[in-house]
């Protein structure tokens, strides 16, 4: 009886899709997101009197509905892009870094200590410089260790990039307990080394992260140094036999990674906040990861997919103050909803599902 | 193939006009006041510190006739850029916005000195009476006479479990444990008050207080009040606004006295009584004022007569008797014969404080500047909330051993 069952079909297989249409890719995309509105926005009926028409008027208001939201819609989708630039030469190498955030926060705290420890000392401009200096080494030095120990003694990166994040966090709070003296734990905005506005205070990330992307996708397709990670994520084996030292290799590309994170926290203290707290990465670190998949880490695409969830986020905001949702859970779960929807649909564009009956018939043909 | 594209682009430019089109249709609700307000919290109602303010707000809104169009909440608004861009965002359409967290305050001060025309108003800030604004003011309540009369509640419960015929409690069992976020003047000045309430029943009572460093980590609170049990603690409290100390109390079976509402429906083993800011008479007070047109206080202090200052109802694990004792004490704080911080009751050092300069003025230097000490018929005692609205008294007096780590 067991045997007979054993030899029978499966109901379903998982077939691998070998060459799929970018129009059925767009199609599939645009099923996954709308279908996954939709659902959204029927889940936000059931908690609220609001109807559907509000679900999505809020969403595109959220988005769009003033020049500040715009510009904040570009502002923080170059964010995340230019946080996902940080870590997809670490991704293309399958070198599977965790460390954003840490490395984002890293690049931040030692901005605003230039900030805190020169501003009125020293000219704006001068500390303005060497934060970016010292921005941009915190997050390569932040990076570099678990390279360094995955490259020496191939410990596992993943776990050790995850655990300076904590790390991190606790720098911040050590230095906002010895800064602060009153003891509240915020620090008020510093007045120096803030970075002058260039044309509108939006405009710095949006420019600095779309340039960083287009090099980066200069750097990965056509660079030697680009040729180099793939083949060290292809597999390390070959690396080593065609003469790639996969130790140095690694190494650079997460030094380059860490310190465009750092970057990011640099924009980010002295560009927007002028302040730092534990969650100042604003989680960016791992959005960035969902950002870079979703793009099948593709620089180009990674625009598209940032300005996705940056959109899905604005909105939501809008439809939380529309829906009268306090209530966390609830704005989670609506979100959740929708990216769910889009990480599934990329499970139908790779594979496909093959069905018991169909099988049969072509065995008959 | 073709139709199911052009279908769905259809579908979504349709919703793009939806988005980008009437912008306010709900003004025909037929409302009775065009007033906007508005409200930026840094959680959502998760934290029972927002939940307190968002509860509030609600009510007051109800209690002035504001129906959902009036008012608007926006949750989980970080301290930094992202708050000054909320108020300003709300600014478009509101006549009166409230933040509800400390690190609020620069990025409202921000939005209210790029619209005049709106009123601003924080919780718990320090700057209203410094920076001169005339559209942004401070509020806070004297919430050290709640914790004052929860202490007194946590006292009558340590003489109910380990009290002998005299009421004498002994120094090992006198032994109570606080957990704080940061060792800031708000949190020493309410585990102070409420230390001295316990000691207004048992004198020989002692306190070891512990921060987390966070003004919201549930599982650091639930940690240190476990870490606080273990060394001895019969009774725990907190200025932290997660489940986690109250949890761990529950658990342990060991008394807990609350902050910002009563835990009693999770914890009904262990939860005495809580005290609590009440929002709701401020903000009826300046929705009031908007409506009016009247100017709003740059500092404005509630007290246990504006019902800003509130204990709740005591829990089943109260001691006997707790109710009476506490509406007695409630009665002479209100009438002015008993102070909280009354320098006879306490030492600093062993010896007693006759001056005390507080830093009321926020300039950034964390140089104290006020004196605070006041002395009013023959009491001479703290004014704690009287030069400005947040609390200023952070002075670690003999008996409580704060552990810094």
């Amino acid at each position: 009886m067991k045997k007979k069952n054993n030899l029978k079909e499966p109901f379903v297989r998982i077939v691998k899709r070998d060459n799929i249409k970018v129009k059925n890719i767009i199609l599939i995309y645009s099923i996954a997101v709308i279908g996954g509105l939709l659902l959204s926005g029927f889940i936000s009926m059931l908690f609220s009197d609001k109807g559907l028409f509000d679900f999505f008027q809020s969403l595109f208001e959220g988005a769009f509905g003033s020049d500040r939201k715009f510009w904040l819609l570009l502002q923080d989708t170059t964010l995340l892009l230019g946080a996902s630039m940080a870590l997809l030469p670490a991704f293309k190498m399958k070198f599977w870094n965790l460390g954003g955030n840490g490395q984002i926060l890293v690049g931040c705290l030692s901005a605003i200590a230039c900030m805190f420890y020169l501003g009125g000392k020293v000219d704006d401009g001068i500390i303005i410089l060497i934060m970016f200096f010292a921005s941009v080494f915190a997050g390569a030095l932040w990076a570099f260790i678990p390279a360094f120990f995955k490259a020496k003694f191939n410990t596992n990166e993943s776990l050790f990039t995850l655990m300076m994040n904590y790390i991190a966090q606790g720098l911040v709070s050590l230095f906002i307990t010895i800064w602060v003296k009153s003891g509240s734990g915020v620090l008020a905005p510093i007045q120096y080394g803030n970075i002058p506005d260039i044309g509108n205070k939006y405009l710095l990330p949006i420019i600095m992260f779309s340039l960083i992307t287009i090099v980066m996708h200069i750097y990965l397709r056509s660079s030697k140094h680009g040729y180099e990670i793939s083949v060290v994520g292809e597999s390390i084996n070959t690396a080593k036999y065609v003469g790639i030292k996969v130790d140095k290799v690694i190494i650079r590309t997460m030094i380059l990674s860490g310190a465009i994170a750092g970057l990011v926290g640099f924009v980010l203290a002295g560009s927007i906040n002028h302040t730092i707290n534990t969650s100042s990465a604003n989680n960016m670190g791992f959005t960035g990861i969902m950002a870079t998949w979703l793009a099948n880490f593709n620089p180009l695409i990674i625009i598209i997919t940032s300005f996705f969830i940056t959109f899905i986020s604005k909105g939501m905001t809008q439809v939380r103050k529309t829906f009268m949702f306090t209530n966390d859970s609830i704005s989670n779960i609506v979100v959740g909803v929708v990216y769910f929807a889009v990480i599934i649909c990329s499970f139908f564009i790779n594979y496909r599902l093959v069905f018991r009956k169909k099988e049969k018939e072509e065995i008959k043909k | 193939m073709k139709k199911i594209i052009a279908l769905i682009l259809a579908v979504a430019m349709l919703l793009c006009f939806a988005g980008c089109g009437t912008k306010d249709t709900n003004s025909d609700a037929g409302t009775k006041s065009d007033l906007k307000v508005g409200l930026i919290c840094l959680h959502g109602d998760a934290s029972t510190y927002d939940k307190n303010f968002i509860d509030a707000f609600k009510e007051a809104c109800a209690n002035k006739g504001l129906t959902e169009d009036n008012y608007t909440i926006v949750t989980d608004i970080a301290e930094g850029t992202a708050c000054y861009d909320q108020a300003a965002d709300l600014a478009e359409t509101c006549d009166l916005i409230f933040a509800d967290s400390f690190g609020h305050e620069p990025y409202m001060i921000q939005a209210a000195k790029e619209f005049p025309e709106v009123e601003f108003c924080h919780a718990t800030g320090v700057k209203a009476h410094t920076e001169g604004l005339a559209n942004y003011h401070n509020a806070f309540a004297s919430i050290y006479e709640g914790r004052f009369l929860a202490g007194v509640a946590a006292g009558m419960k340590l003489v109910e479990l380990y009290g002998d015929e005299e009421g004498k409690v002994s120094n090992e069992n006198a032994k109570i444990g606080y957990v704080g976020a940061f060792p800031y003047a708000e949190v020493i000045s309410g585990y102070t008050s409420f230390y001295l309430g316990v000691k207004h029943i048992v004198e020989n009572a002692t306190m070891e207080v512990r921060y987390t460093n966070s003004w919201y980590d549930e599982a650091a609170e639930k940690t240190t009040a476990l870490a606080l049990i273990d060394n001895g603690c019969k009774l725990i409290s907190q200025h932290a606004d997660s489940w986690g100390a109250p949890t761990a109390c529950e658990e342990r079976n060991i008394p807990n006295v609350s902050y910002n509402g009563s835990t009693a429906e999770k914890c009904p083993k262990t939860f005495i009584v809580a005290s609590r800011i009440n929002w709701t008479p401020y903000f009826e007070y300046i929705i009031d004022c908007v409506k009016n047109g009247d100017k709003i206080d740059t500092d404005w202090t509630g007290t246990l007569e504006t019902g800003s200052v509130e204990i709740t109802e005591v829990g089943a694990a109260a001691a006997e008797g707790t109710q009476a004792k506490l509406d007695a004490v409630k009665a002479k704080l209100i009438d002015g014969s008993l102070k909280v911080f009354d320098c006879s009751t306490f030492t600093v050092d062993n010896k007693a404080l006759t001056s005390f300069v507080a830093d009321v003025d926020d300039a950034g230097d964390f140089v104290p500047e006020t004196e605070v000490v006041e002395t009013s018929g023959d009491i001479t005692f703290v004014n704690e909330s009287a030069k400005r609205s947040a609390p200023y008294f952070n002075v670690i007096i003999d008996g409580i051993t704060a552990v810094t780590e």
